[in-house]
C-alpha cells in the first residue's frame, strides 16, 4: 500500500486569532502551529494500512512556507517514510485559495505513483473543505470525504461516511481519494526513537508558483460581537425567568 | 444577465431545509443583481412534485431532471448534472448549502469549471452591482470578506443561518434530459439513526449536554427537553462525551465536530471550551446552566443559570411543556 498524505500547517485549535495591522493576514506572533488534526487521522490510517500489508510507503505532503517543514517533521517522526515540501513563499496558509492549493498538490501528485490520496475533511484555519474533492476532480480519481471508516481489499477501498442524520458506505477502485473525519482511528503520538529517526527520513523541497487568485480577500473582521451575558439567577428557582425572557425578550420560544 | 442558479437538495424524494435557504437567498441576490431565480434539483421519478414548492420560495424556473440514478446523491452524476446546467445559462452566481453534500458538489463543480469557492458563507451582500460575501474562518474567531475575480461567482451557504422566505412566485418545472454519468465510486448503503433524527447542523433548537451529566443514562433529561420543545429540536454533545462514547461523533458541536447556527441553543454542563465555542457562537441565543458560576460558557451564553442541572433541567422541561400546553 503506497498512501500520499496532504497534511498542513495550522494554529493551534486554543490559538487566540487577531488581523494583522494589513488587514488581510492574521498576526502570527504568540501563535502555535501545529499539524492540521484532521491531517493526523489521515496520516495515522495510511500507517496502519501500510503497516498491516506489510508493505508500501507513506508519503506526506504539503504546501506552504518554510516553517512548514516542521510539520513534515512531526508527521516522520509519527512514523510516515518520507516528505515533500512544496514551498510558496510569500502565502501564509490560510490566505491559500482551496482551488489553487488543489492545483499544486495534484500536479505534484500527477507525476507519482500511489493506491491512496488521504487528506484531512477540512483544514481548521480556513475551514473551507474543498481541497479534497478539488484533488479528486482534476486527478479524475474516485473519492470519499467525511470517512470515518476504511477498509481496503483487493484493490477496492469501502469507505463510510458521515452524512447529515446518519452514515453512508462509498465503495471504489484504487487508487482513489479518501478525507479523514474524527473517529477514523486513534492518532499515534510520535515516539523519541521516531523523532530521533525523522531527521535521517527523505524530505523533498521544491518552489512552487501559486496559481493566480480567483478570489480576492477584501479583508479580516472580527467576527460580530455577542450580546451582554445575563445570569438570570441560581437554581431552578431561575427557571420561570429564563422561560419568560426567552420568550417576551428573545422571542425564541 | 445578474441570473443566479441555486441547488435543491433533497433527501428521500423530500426537499431540505436548506434547499428553502438556498433559493431565498438566491432570490435576494438576484433581485439586487436585477436577474431571475433557476433551480437545479436532481432526483428519481416524482422529484418534480416536491420542487414545485420551490416557487413560493421565489424561484422563476425549476429545472429538474429525474433518473432513478438521482435518487441518492452520486457525485460524479451530480456534478456532471450541475455543470451541464450552468453551462445552459449565464449564471453571475451558483448558490449551495454547505451541507455534507452541497460541500462536495460545490468543491466538485469549482474543480470541473475552474472557478473561485466561497464556502460556509453567512452573508452576501452587493457592491458595486457585484456579490461579496462573508464567511468565518480560524472557527469563527475571524470572518472574511471576498469578492469574485470571475464568474459565475460559487458560494455554499452555512445552514441555519439565511431564513426561507415565502413570497408570491409562478415559477414552473420543466424537466431536463441530463444522461447521468457513470460512477467512479458507488454508494452501496445508507444508514440512518434508529429514528430519523434530525441534525445538528438543520435545527432551529438545540440541546447539548457535556461531562457535567455524568452518565450516559442521564440524557434522558435533555431527550425530555427536546421533546417539549418540538419537532424543530435536537440533541447535540460536547466533545468530552462523544470521546467517551456516551454520545455518536454526529452530534459532536465545535471545532472537531458540527458548527452549529440554531435560533437557540442550550449548553447543559459544558464548560464552553474554545474548541466548544467555535461550533456554537453563531447561535441567535444561547442559554447555559452550569453549577461553576466561572464557567467560560456563560461569557457567550445571553442567559444563564448557576445550577445543579439535575435540579433545573426538571424544573425547566416541565415549564416549557406548560408553555406548550397553553399553545404558547
Ligand atoms: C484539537 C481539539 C479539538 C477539539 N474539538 C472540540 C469540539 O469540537 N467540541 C468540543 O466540545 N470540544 C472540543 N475539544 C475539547 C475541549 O477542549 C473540551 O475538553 C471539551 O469541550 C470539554 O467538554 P465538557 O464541557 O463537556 O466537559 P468539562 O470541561 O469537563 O465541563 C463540564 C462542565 O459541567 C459542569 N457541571 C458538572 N456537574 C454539573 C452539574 N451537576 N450541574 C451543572 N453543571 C455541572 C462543570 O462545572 C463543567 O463546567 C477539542 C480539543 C482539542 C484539543
Ligand atoms: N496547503 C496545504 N498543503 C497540504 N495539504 C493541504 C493544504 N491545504 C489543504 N490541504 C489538505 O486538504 C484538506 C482540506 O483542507 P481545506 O479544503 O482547506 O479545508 C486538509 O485537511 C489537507 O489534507
Amino acid at each position: 500500500m503506497r498512501s500520499i498524505v496532504c497534511i498542513k500547517r495550522v494554529p493551534d485549535s486554543e490559538a487566540r486569532i487577531r488581523v494583522a495591522g494589513d488587514g488581510k493576514h492574521i498576526d502570527p506572533s504568540g501563535v502555535k502551529f501545529v499539524m492540521n488534526p484532521y491531517g493526523e487521522y489521515a496520516l495515522e490510517e495510511a500507517m496502519r494500512l501500510r503497516d498491516a500489508a506489510g508493505e508500501g510507503s507513506v508519503t506526506v505532503m504539503t504546501l506552504g512556507p518554510d516553517e512548514a517543514r516542521e510539520t513534515l517533521l512531526s508527521a516522520l517522526a509519527m512514523g510516515a517514510d518520507e516528505a515533500v515540501l512544496l514551498r510558496a513563499e510569500g502565502s501564509s496558509e490560510g490566505s491559500m485559495e482551496g482551488l489553487a492549493v488543489a492545483r499544486a498538490l495534484a500536479d505534484e501528485i500527477a507525476a507519482r505513483t500511489y493506491d491512496l490520496l488521504f487528506f484531512g475533511k477540512q483544514a481548521i484555519d480556513d475551514d473551507n473543505m474543498q481541497v479534497p474533492a478539488m484533488v479528486a476532480e482534476l486527478l479524475d480519481l474516485p473519492c470519499a470525504t467525511v470517512v470515518v471508516d476504511l477498509s481496503v481489499q483487493d484493490g477496492r477501498a469501502v469507505a463510510r461516511r458521515e452524512v447529515e442524520g446518519g452514515h453512508e458506505t462509498v465503495e471504489f477502485a484504487l487508487p482513489g481519494v479518501v478525507a479523514a473525519q474524527k473517529g477514523l482511528n486513534e492518532p499515534r503520538y510520535p515516539s523519541l526513537k521516531g523523532i530521533m529517526a525523522a531527521k535521517k527520513k527523505p524530505l523533498e523541497e521544491k518552489d512552487v508558483e501559486l496559481r493566480a487568485a480567483k478570489l480576492e480577500l477584501i479583508g479580516l473582521e472580527p467576527p460580530p460581537g455577542r450580546p451582554e451575558p445575563v445570569i438570570v439567577g441560581e437554581g431552578p428557582e431561575a427557571v420561570p425567568e429564563l422561560v419568560r425572557r426567552l420568550r417576551e425578550e428573545a422571542r425564541v420560544l | 444577465m445578474g441570473d443566479v442558479l441555486a441547488y435543491a437538495e433533497l433527501r428521500n424524494g423530500e426537499l431540505r431545509q436548506v434547499a428553502r435557504e438556498t433559493v431565498s437567498a438566491a432570490r435576494a441576490l438576484a433581485d439586487e443583481l436585477g436577474g431571475q431565480v433557476h433551480v437545479v434539483a436532481l432526483g428519481a421519478s416524482g422529484t418534480s412534485a416536491a420542487v414545485e414548492e420551490l416557487s413560493r420560495y421565489g424561484a422563476d424556473r425549476l429545472l429538474v431532471a429525474e433518473d432513478e440514478e438521482f435518487g441518492t446523491y452520486h457525485p460524479d452524476a451530480a456534478t456532471k448534472a450541475v455543470q451541464e446546467v450552468m453551462s445552459s445559462g449565464s449564471y453571475e452566481a451558483v448558490l449551495f448549502p454547505a451541507s455534507a453534500q452541497g460541500k462536495d458538489l460545490s468543491a466538485r463543480v469549482a474543480a470541473r469549471l475552474d472557478r473561485g469557492l466561497a464556502s460556509e458563507v453567512t452573508d452576501i451582500e452587493v457592491e458595486n452591482g457585484e456579490p461579496v460575501v462573508r464567511r468565518p474562518q480560524y472557527a469563527g474567531k475571524v470572518y472574511a470578506r471576498l469578492r469574485f475575480l470571475e464568474r459565475p461567482a460559487l458560494i455554499s451557504l452555512r445552514p441555519n443561518v439565511f431564513v426561507p422566505q415565502e413570497r408570491s412566485g409562478q415559477g414552473s418545472v420543466e424537466q431536463l434530459h441530463i444522461e447521468p454519468a457513470p460512477a467512479r465510486a458507488r454508494v452501496s448503503g445508507v444508514e440512518r439513526g434508529e429514528r430519523e433524527v434530525l441534525d445538528v447542523r438543520e435545527a432551529s433548537v438545540v440541546v447539548s449536554g457535556g461531562r457535567g451529566l455524568q452518565d450516559p443514562d442521564n440524557w434522558r433529561l435533555l431527550e425530555d427537553l427536546v421533546d417539549a420543545l418540538g419537532s424543530g429540536a435536537t440533541l447535540g454533545a460536547s466533545r468530552a462525551v462523544v470521546d467517551a462514547g456516551w454520545r455518536p461523533h454526529g452530534e459532536q458541536v465545535g471545532q472537531t465536530g458540527k458548527v452549529v447556527s440554531p435560533n437557540l441553543y442550550f449548553a447543559v454542563g459544558i464548560s464552553g471550551a474554545i474548541q466548544h465555542l467555535a461550533g456554537m457562537r453563531t447561535a441567535n441565543v444561547i442559554v447555559a446552566v452550569n453549577k461553576d458560576s466561572e464557567a467560560p460558557i456563560f461569557g457567550v451564553a445571553d442567559y444563564g443559570i448557576i445550577g445543579d442541572l439535575f435540579e433545573v433541567l426538571p424544573r425547566l422541561t416541565e415549564e416549557i411543556r406548560m408553555l406548550a400546553s397553553q399553545g404558547r
